[in-house]
């Protein structure tokens, strides 16, 4: 019978980032995924004979700097094709609006003047405000009650990050801290490019739109990230995210981590409320005197530990969790380079949005809201053969697009709502790029159905459950859990359904380990 | 033209339980209390004289409305062993399980009656409504829970002559129906019904659970049959005084449901709350809040509840409890001079230490209330074992005819 020091459930990028981390502390760890790859919604996948593609997440933004630092992702084939690459506003009769930089440090395009000083101030505003909540993200959340000093020291760090700001600011960043979006865009910009571009990226991978509430949060959520030491950047990894993964991979199976992969766990082993290892569905027993699920939070306690373990409150608690998946991915195997008029090459091989003012995309959510389809989807578009020429056979490309809203339990059923949504987005994209239809030769939709069963992450949902306050920091998953300790022994929670949430960032393995290792015996 | 409206509804605020008419013929007009929603007598003639017929003779007391929920299914013993503090799954069919559940920090919502009518099937008897805990443990459970208050008339049959009534009722054969058991009985003219020997008086008692449409003639039965053994309809007014002798809990009272408290502070757990008994920490099953009560036993809870037996004989309701008269340590629950033993007596959740380790120099302030002036005596209060008051009457198997 096998058996480690720790056995870690999902080989997502948080399971991988956990299983070297613990590898590397000196703990034998075993590391089961139950998909024949490991990366779960972080891989390159070939979706038409030489097309290949990210296949869920496909923007690297948030990837930690102490995962890359410490596990020595450089080393272990971590590469980038593209750093700080621009995003543009697409607008009708090709008035685009591009934001150069980090996160629109340079505006190009037609903008009155008045606006490019007023963005300038809401975007620094923005990072600054997003910067107090960013060292949260490493810090494992603290506890109200019964805290420690632990949680207090994160609690006073936070008050003090706070008050650092000085009154007028910290007034101003409590303000806006629970508000929505929208009113903040009507607050400080007029035009329209700009502010559909930030309600998009506020409310992209939630089921929110820019006027539900707290949805500025979700925006400092993303501004939190940063990519080449940039905070707000993004950047295309080399090869797509799956480059991303197997530089984890590698930097695991170098730190000594045994991957088992097309072994899914069908329970979690309990002795003397203690968890004691995993059953595998081919029946192996794995025995470990710590179990680390990376994997979804309910599906962890609910499924694979069992109700019969857990107090009735906690499961409540847990069927509560809000996880209905809105984004769509499509990719596109086009014989040509993507016809989009009016956007210069270099604003091309960035990332182009089509969310032409909040108001569309809070026309989009509307749908959402009761079961629909949006009728003018909003749609963020990249196409990473442009800097990564690997991605597709030579003189071709390959589109890769995130399309809001697809709601996980549309109400006519996505046996037939796949074509229609395929069918909406073309739409789109044809409005911007004339021609376009034309040189598709293979398309795959994923529905947020399609992202669930495929990889585990129930409803679809990017972040393994909604981004919102009631479910963020010590209340994500659900409060009794936010310390990525379970109340069963030895059992731990380490995936993106743990704070601080999703995105190829590896920080809630980072926490977790440390919750981990930090305990005596471990 | 005017459009009649449901106008009506408060003329009939109270429901009628299934024995009304026969209620109604024996209590008094100003004799009733709401209870669950149903009219009840907390008084039919005479507070008093009802009590003395729960001690001396035999007492009917409607418990129809009594919240019951029907627990079913394979997996319905593994609910409830998740569910309850105590141990299900060794309980055979035909036992009864006095019990409690808690939340997930081991306060206590609810104690109540369990019955094992069969190996997949219970009836859990409760004070209070609790559809919506019972139905979010049942999650990962093959096990079907539902109301079914108002399926299950009750009639409680109780006092040192009840057995005689049973006798007289013709059904003498349950005289081997020892304590916390039940058994299925046809009744001449009234039809199926569950009897089981339980109560809340601390006395020989029964009771009856059947369909409604039987409960006016089993109570006719049972009265005609007890005419001479002096059988007598009560209220709640008595059976609150035989259960404070007999040293049971009333929640509400004596402990505040964990989902009612307003102040977190104001729960308790079955170890605080005199309930202790109940909890299995050994079972090997998981149940709600076993954790927190492991921790709570490691560290000690904060409060206890105890019996005590005070000074005088003016009742110490609703008084606080000091130490040295000095110190507040704590405050009664319930309280009344008790006829049957002669004893001034009280429960009262006290804070620990006291009532725990330091149980010498008690005292409790008691107001009384004197022709528009209190009368305030600080009386010495001794903490005492309950119950206050256990004949053997009670679990004499066969039970004797007084």
């Amino acid at each position: 019978m096998r058996s480690s020091d720790v056995l870690v459930v999902g080989g997502g990028h948080n399971g991988l980032a956990l299983a070297a981390l613990l590898a590397k502390a000196g703990r034998k760890t075993i590391l089961v995924e139950a998909g024949e790859t490991v990366g779960g919604a972080a891989q390159t996948v070939e979706f038409a004979p030489g097309f290949r593609v990210s296949h869920v997440a496909h923007l690297c933004h948030h990837l930690h700097p102490e995962i890359v630092r410490r596990l020595e992702l450089e080393r272990h084939g971590l590469a980038f094709a593209a750093v700080g690459v621009p995003t543009t506003a697409l607008a009708a009769e090709g008035r685009h609006l591009t934001l150069g930089g980090a996160y629109g440090e340079r505006l190009e395009g037609e903008v009155a003047e008045a606006e490019r000083a007023a963005w300038a101030a809401l975007r620094a505003k923005l990072l600054k405000y997003a910067g107090v909540l960013k060292p949260f993200l490493a810090e494992i959340p603290p506890r109200l009650k019964h805290g420690g000093p632990a949680s207090l020291m994160t609690l006073g760090k936070l008050g003090l990050s706070i008050r650092r700001l000085g009154r007028d600011d910290m007034r101003e960043f409590l303000r806006m801290l629970l508000m929505n979006v929208a009113d903040v865009l009507d607050e400080e910009l007029s035009d329209d490019r700009l502010k559909g571009l930030l309600a998009f990226d506020a409310v992209l991978g939630t089921n929110l739109g820019p006027r539900s509430p707290n949805s500025l949060m979700t925006l400092y959520y993303r501004l939190a990230g940063e990519a080449g030491s940039v905070p707000g950047a993004i950047a295309l990894p080399k090869g797509g995210m799956g480059g991303v993964v197997a530089a984890l991979a590698n930097a695991a199976r170098a730190a000594g981590v045994q991957i088992l992969t097309g072994a899914p766990v069908e329970r979690i082993l309990v002795e003397g409320d203690r968890a004691v290892g995993v059953a595998l569905a081919s029946g192996e027993e794995i025995r470990a005197p710590m179990v680390a699920s990376a994997a979804n939070p309910v599906t962890t306690l609910m499924s694979l530990l069992g109700p019969q373990h857990l107090d009735a409150g906690m499961v409540r608690r847990l069927t509560h969790v809000r996880s209905k998946g809105t984004v769509a991915k499509l990719h596109l195997a086009l014989d040509g380079p993507p016809p989009f008029a009016g956007v210069p090459p270099a604003a091309l091989a960035g990332r182009l949005v089509v969310a032409p003012s909040v108001g569309a995309v809070e026309r989009a959510f509307d749908a959402a809201k009761y079961g629909g389809l949006a009728e003018a989807p909003m749609l963020e578009i990249l196409v990473p053969s442009l800097s990564d020429p690997s991605l597709a056979p030579a003189g071709k490309h390959v589109m890769s697009v995130s399309a809001i809203y697809a709601p996980y339990g549309y109400k006519e059923g996505w046996e037939t709502g796949r074509d229609l949504l395929r069918d909406r987005v073309l739409a789109v994209l044809e409005s911007h790029a004339p021609g376009i239809g034309a040189r598709v030769t293979a398309v795959e939709v994923l529905t947020p159905t399609d992202i669930e069963a495929r990889y585990r992450m129930p409803g679809g949902h990017w972040h393994h459950g909604e981004l919102a306050i009631d479910q963020m920091l010590m209340l994500r998953p659900v409060h009794g859990l936010a310390q990525y300790a379970t109340p069963i022994e030895g059992l731990y929670l380490a995936g993106a359904g743990s704070h601080p949430g999703g995105n190829v960032s590896g920080a809630p393995a980072l926490n977790a380990a440390r919750k981990i290792l930090g305990r005596k015996g471990a | 033209m005017r459009t009649p409206l449901p106008r009506d509804h408060f003329a009939t605020p109270l429901q009628e339980t299934p024995l009304h008419a026969r209620l109604a013929a024996v209590t008094r007009p100003d004799g009733w209390y709401g209870w669950n929603g149903f009219q009840a007598p907390r008084v039919c003639r005479d507070e008093e004289a009802e009590y003395f017929a729960i001690r001396n003779a035999a007492s009917l007391f409607d418990v129809s409305p009594i919240i019951k929920y029907r627990v079913a299914g394979g997996e319905a013993a593994a609910y409830l062993d998740r569910l309850l503090v105590s141990h299900v799954a060794p309980l055979p069919a035909g036992h009864v399980q006095y019990t409690a559940w808690c939340d997930d920090e081991g306060k206590l919502l609810e104690d109540g009656l369990l019955f094992r009518l069969g190996g997949d099937e219970f009836l859990l008897f409760t004070q209070e409504r609790h559809l919506n805990w019972l139905s979010d443990s049942a999650i990962g459970f093959d096990v079907a829970v539902a109301e079914v208050s108002d399926e299950i008339a009750g009639l409680a049959l109780q006092g040192p002559t009840s057995f005689a009534v049973l006798e007289a009722a013709g059904l003498g054969h349950l005289a081997d129906l020892p304590p916390m058991r039940l058994r299925a009985v046809d009744v001449a003219g009234v039809g199926a019904a569950t009897v089981s020997r339980t109560g809340y008086t601390g006395d020989l008692g029964y009771e009856f659970f059947l369909p409604p449409a039987g409960a006016p003639a089993l109570w006719d039965l049972l009265m005609a049959a007890g005419a001479l053994h002096g059988i007598t309809p009560i209220g709640a007014a008595a059976l609150d005084l035989a259960r404070l002798e007999a040293g049971y809990v009333q929640s509400g009272s004596d402990f505040v449901p964990a989902e009612h408290a307003v102040r977190a502070d104001r729960r308790r757990s079955p170890f605080e709350a005199g309930l202790g008994f109940l909890v299995a920490l050994d079972k090997p099953m998981h149940f709600t809040g076993k954790r927190a009560l492991v921790e709570e036993r490691r560290r000690g809870g904060g409060h206890v509840l105890v019996g005590l037996e005070i000074d005088g004989n003016v009742p110490a309701e609703h008084a606080l409890v000091y130490h040295r008269g000095k110190t507040e340590v704590g405050h009664v629950t319930a309280a009344a001079w008790s006829p049957t033993t002669k004893r001034n007596i009280a429960l009262a959740s006290l804070k620990r230490p006291y009532g725990d380790t330091v149980t010498g120099d008690l005292w409790v302030d008691i107001y009384a209330v004197r022709e528009l002036e209190y009368a305030r005596a600080m009386v010495r209060a001794r903490v005492v074992p309950r119950p206050f008051f256990d004949p053997p009457r009670r679990t004499a198997t066969p039970p004797g005819r007084w």
